[in-house]
């Protein structure tokens, strides 16, 4: 393994990651609020086609990554007004749309198929870039990958450190509450949906004009949405632990493929399920660590109880459950 | 009244898909009658089309019928994909023993048993993660439809892959003495069709007349009060799960039995995340999902011949079945603003 070079694997991780990493923290802040978006695999390929078409017929950059986070957008506010206005169930409108977007974009993207189209072009930062090691990794990317590192950031401290924030979670895990509180847990819903839906129509944007370059069927991005949902429980509803999710699975994908020579039998498609299994058991941990007898008996092993700590988180309270005031 | 009221709702919701799929034609072009005219006779324009339309209904009206047990009992099953896959996978175990032996009806008779078992094996999982574990039946069978795909992949590419290559196109063909045997004129496999008929008629009865369907049901309704009344809704949650898998299983056994011939990556063809949408649309009712099976197969099969045509992709099936379901959620839903106020 001579040829692995450290700086050049975790920089391709960090860039890698980027639109997993929107995505995820998308989800997490629309799951914070308590609406399930389970659109998520069909928009990211939706707002990746129409990122790509606009930024193709406009040639501008810009313009294809806001028409990009503006379907993500979009799609999200449908799942936000079925489920705060019409009253039908978030999962039921949300899997509809994920399977429905998905088609839509390869309609509506097919005469942009295999077309050689702009780029995001890299941004290396003049005087970070020189700091050894860190600089490479982290400094010499292209504008989109910034702003994953920036959102992981902002989205923490917005939830957990902002007066709006504290609304956000309130709106989550108990919204009769919140509305006694005066705010109103549908428009917080949509509101949130369509914040979340920005990050993830960015994600998409990311996908087509940088991760993935281009549009064709498949693009390359399918299955993305699903990775990003299995990586939110994950990482336990906490922006900070998702993205690390995320960039641990983006390593684990990379390292996938330099293993391929080892072990030529398992196709590198293989190591694409990793998230779904985690999901799994973290969910499972999350329902036994709630249960006395378990805590009782990690009790005295400390480390077991930190690690427990560690990989349980608490979904919001009223994930999932649409809140009608009386 | 209520007729009239109900016939208003339906030209409501198909002039609203009509509307959107004419403005999504006209975005990239194409004349939206030619391509419509194109979609019927793709599927109804002959005696082949049709039987291969009912050849896509089969495992569609199978996995629709698994559903209704579970969508009764308040379960969303999406992991039915990945029931499908499993289904397909042990009947591919099972008939990799037939290749060499003189009785192929035996071992394809137990295929078919295997594939329900499998199925059954993998719902039951999912199941047993949200009665005993809590863990959500949406991602726990979300996951294991990404772990039942794995599997194909690695099943491909390592223990049963071709000799010679492995590859994307799936495990060597079986024998043609294992295949579903079919009227060879329009390529259509009774086997299939009846499996398919006597599921709606089982289900039927099931649901609406023996007492699991009143159970499901009440349970369904509301899971304290059955509990009060005896009803063990872990018991049932499982039992409901049983079925769905079993049934989605069986589609599994068909698709390799009766169509593809082996193992292949593809092999469940979306067909259970599309029952969901079936099921959806005909309102949970066993009634009308031959029907909207019906329907949505047509779309499928009719659309395959689009992009040779008329440079279209296939996919506009997929928008005009979302478009329906969603325009009929937004009509259902106004029906019930209205009754409120």
């Amino acid at each position: 393994m001579n040829d692995l070079n450290l700086t050049i694997l975790f920089a391709s991780v960090i860039a890698g990651a980027a639109p997993v990493v929107l995505a995820a923290l998308g989800e997490t802040i629309t799951e914070k609020a308590g609406l399930i978006n389970l659109s998520l695999d069909g928009s990211i390929l939706l707002s990746a086609m129409t990122a790509f078409a606009v930024a193709y017929e406009t040639d501008s950059l810009v313009m294809g990554v806001v028409s990009g986070a503006v379907v993500g957008a979009a799609v999200a506010a449908i799942v936000g007004i079925f489920s705060s206005y019409l009253g039908q169930s978030q999962v039921a409108v949300g899997f509809v749309l994920t399977l429905m977007t998905r088609d839509l974009a390869y309609f509506l993207g097919n005469s942009y198929s295999r077309l050689q189209g702009p780029q995001v072009t890299p941004l290396p930062i003049p005087l970070f870039k020189e700091i050894p090691f860190l600089g490479l990794i982290f400094f010499n990317h292209n504008l989109l990958v910034y702003l994953s590192l920036f959102f992981i950031g902002f989205c923490w401290w917005y939830i957990y450190r902002t007066p709006l924030g504290l609304q956000l979670r309130a709106v989550g895990e108990h919204p009769a509450s919140a509305y006694a509180r005066g705010i109103n847990p549908q428009k917080a819903q949509i509101l949130y949906a369509v914040c979340g839906g920005l990050l993830v129509g960015l994600a998409g944007a990311a996908f087509s004009l940088s991760a993935k370059p281009g549009w064709g069927r498949p693009q390359g991005a399918e299955g993305t949405g699903w990775i990003a949902l299995a990586i939110v429980i994950f990482g336990g509803w906490n922006p900070v632990k998702a993205a690390a999710g995320a960039y641990l699975f983006s390593f684990l994908q990379i390292l996938g493929i330099y293993f391929q020579g080892w072990i030529p039998s398992v196709p590198a498609q293989v190591f694409q399920v990793a998230p779904f299994p985690l999901m799994i058991f973290t969910l499972l941990l999350m329902y036994f660590v709630q249960k006395e007898s378990v805590m009782n008996w990690a009790e005295e092993k400390k480390r077991m109880k930190s690690a427990l700590k560690i990989f349980s988180g608490n979904a919001p309270s009223a994930l999932g459950k649409a809140y009608k005031p009386d | 009244m209520k007729i009239f009221r109900y016939a208003c709702e339906l030209i409501l919701t198909l002039l609203a898909v009509f509307f959107f799929t004419t403005l999504i034609l006209h975005l990239v072009g194409a004349p939206p009658f030619e391509a419509y005219y194109h979609i019927v006779k793709g599927s109804l324009g002959s005696w082949v089309k049709v039987a291969h339309v009912i050849t896509t209904w089969i495992p569609l009206t199978l996995c629709a019928c698994g559903l209704l047990y579970t969508f009764r009992i308040g379960l969303w099953n999406i992991g039915i994909e990945g029931q499908m896959m499993m289904g397909a996978v042990f009947t591919t175990f099972l008939l990799r023993f037939g290749v060499e032996s003189d009785m192929p009806v035996f071992f394809l008779t137990l295929s078919f048993i295997a594939g329900a078992i499998g199925g059954a094996v993998w719902a039951m999982i999912a199941g047993s993660l949200k009665t005993k574990g809590g863990v959500n039946e949406i991602f726990a069978g979300l996951g294991l439809n990404f772990v039942a795909q794995g599997l194909i992949l690695w099943l491909i590419f390592g223990p049963w892959k071709r000799p010679g290559i492995a590859s994307m196109s799936g495990t060597e063909l079986f024998p043609p003495k294992l295949w579903l045997s079919y009227l060879s004129f329009i390529r259509l496999s009774p086997a299939g069709l009846f499996l398919a008929l006597i599921a709606i008629g089982v289900t039927a009865f099931m649901l609406r007349y023996a007492r699991i369907g009143l159970s499901l049901r009440a349970i369904g309704n509301n899971p304290h009060a059955a509990y009060l009344f005896g009803l063990k809704p872990d018991r049932y949650m499982l039992l409901a799960m049983i079925f769905a898998g079993g049934f989605a299983g069986l589609a599994g056994s068909i698709q390799v039995t009766g169509i593809y011939h082996r193992l292949l990556p593809a092999i469940s063809g979306n067909y259970g995340y599309l029952a969901l949408l079936v099921v959806m649309l005909a309102n949970y009712n066993v009634r009308i999902v031959p029907a909207v099976a019906f329907f949505f197969a047509c779309l499928n099969i009719g659309s395959i011949q689009l992009p040779m045509v008329l440079q279209l992709d296939s996919s506009l099936s997929g928008v005009i079945q979302g478009t329906l379901v969603l325009a009929t959620l937004a009509v259902h839903a106004w029906r019930n603003l209205k009754l409120e106020t």
